[in-house]
């Protein structure tokens, strides 16, 4: 718990990555911070990430 | 094990693309070059589609090849004529053509004779008319058929002459250089046609017509931005059709647009089209036009997208986004997104701007759906309306069903042989 405390005492860097708008917040507050664009297989869609998977 | 047959057969198709030789071999007539051709076909551009349900462009494009023809004296005869089911449509790509907007071609038009030197398959394609009122956008007026009769009866036998003055063009070597002029050879032509000139202008010189008519077809060629269009298009095509018929290939080797669906065909999955209605185009439009105007995507033209160049090859062509919309850094930033979908990057068309790296050729089915990242097409709009034109250019994608359902198609073949 120490070094977790620790952690926030000193500068954050973040990588931030799904929602961009964690990034926006953290940006406006000066927050030294770099989004990674990522999103789910298929973009979530279920039927064609199961299909995609059936060609691994 | 699928895994690895797809990655193998791709592997194929991928080097068949890379290691094509398309050259320039002659100007031909579609009747007696182009295979499977006769005097009441009609090919145009796009997957297959009826009469009753052509876009404006189209059905204008129709008509007035009909009346080019001479097959119908106007408008309601030529309507006649395409409704009453004498007229054979077929798609240009089932005729080793391509043809830009409409792609209308029929019997009698002058054709570009193309042969990929690898492997010996050719492709055809008409003669640019230019902007304005033109055939490719639907017009069918009176000065519409006689500059088709020009180009038939002047600009074809004059650089026919010329080209077996100066023998075979290699047309590899030539993308190669305007795309490091500025071209990306789907909207901006403008390095390709003045190197074509200058290829061409020493021989049409020597040719044996008058002054006047050596002269005209400079000035024409001059004219016309577009005019190497209707060269690099066939130098695709006949890149990409090797490509096709690959089992286990999950590579695209047609994307095309009939300006009422799109459709795309996979190398694993043959002759087969996989269709969804076309998209309107985000763009940039003339002074008095609006979206309301456009015409759902239309032409054969994203053939060079699919090869390798056009949007895909943005990043070299950075003038462009004056003509599309967007900024330099978009243009830089859609070039190095196809990265994300495609199978290699190119060995001959090479990017000044990313530090002369291949531009992102061949895409897969498979990167499209994975990522969602739809492959980026920069093209002109026609107006709905046929007799109207072009109304402005912009940037489209294909529709994702095209490649949701080419993927269904593609997982029952193999549930189906294994």
């Amino acid at each position: 718990m120490n070094k977790i405390n620790d952690l926030f005492n000193e500068e954050l860097k973040v990588i931030n990555i799904g929602l961009e708008s964690f990034y926006k917040d953290l940006k406006d507050q000066d927050i030294k911070t770099i989004h990674v664009k990522w999103r789910p297989t298929a973009g979530g869609n279920k039927k064609i990430a199961s299909l995609l998977s059936k060609l691994k | 094990m699928i895994q690895e047959k797809i990655a193998k057969a791709n592997e194929e198709a991928i080097e068949r693309v890379l290691n094509a030789q398309p050259t320039l071999l002659a100007i031909g007539k579609a009747e007696k070059d182009i295979p499977g051709m006769t005097k009441k076909t009609v090919l145009h551009a796009g997957p297959p589609i009826t009469w009753e349900n052509m876009s404006g462009p189209l059905k204008g494009a129709v008509i007035g090849g009909l009346i080019y023809e001479g097959l119908a004296r106007d408008e309601k005869e030529a309507v006649e004529l395409a409704k009453s089911g004498e007229i054979i449509f077929d798609s240009c790509h089932h005729h080793s053509a391509v043809g830009p907007m409409a792609g209308v071609v029929t019997a009698s038009m002058p054709v570009w004779v193309l042969e990929n030197k690898t492997f010996g398959n050719k492709s055809y394609c008409t003669l640019n008319e230019g902007l304005g009122k033109v055939l490719r956008y639907g017009a069918y007026s009176q000065e519409v058929i006689d500059r088709l009769k020009w180009m038939e009866n002047v600009l074809a036998p004059v650089l026919k002459v010329a080209l077996e003055l100066s023998g075979p063009i290699d047309l590899k070597t030539m993308i190669a250089q305007v795309v490091q002029m500025g071209d990306e050879g789907h909207n901006r032509n403008k390095a390709g046609t003045s190197l074509l000139i200058r290829e061409l202008a020493p021989y049409i010189v020597k040719t044996q017509f008058t002054l006047d008519e050596k002269s005209e077809v400079l000035k024409f060629m001059h004219s016309n931005d577009h005019f190497f269009l209707n060269l690099t298009m066939p130098a695709c095509k006949c890149t990409m059709d090797p490509a096709g018929g690959i089992k286990y290939s999950t590579l695209v080797y047609t994307m095309a647009r009939n300006g009422t669906e799109f459709g795309i065909r996979v190398s694993g999955l043959g002759d087969r089209w996989f269709t969804a209605p076309a998209e309107i185009i985000d763009g940039l439009y003339f002074p008095g036009y609006t979206t309301k105007d456009a015409n759902p995507d239309i032409g054969d033209s994203c053939i060079t997208e699919t090869t390798g160049i056009g949007g895909f090859a943005m990043a070299a062509a950075i003038p462009i986004v004056q003509f599309v919309g967007g900024t330099p850094k978009d243009a830089l930033n859609y070039t190095t997104q196809m990265y994300e979908i495609t199978l290699s990057e190119n060995n001959a068309y090479k990017v000044p701007a990313l530090n002369f790296r291949g531009t992102p050729t061949g895409i897969d089915i498979q990167k499209v759906l994975e990522t969602g990242i739809l492959p980026i097409i920069n093209t002109g709009i026609a107006h709905k309306n046929p007799g109207v034109g072009q109304v402005g250019a912009g940037l489209v994608h294909p529709p994702q069903k095209c490649f949701e359902d080419a993927l269904e198609a593609f997982v029952e073949d193999i549930e189906k042989t294994n």
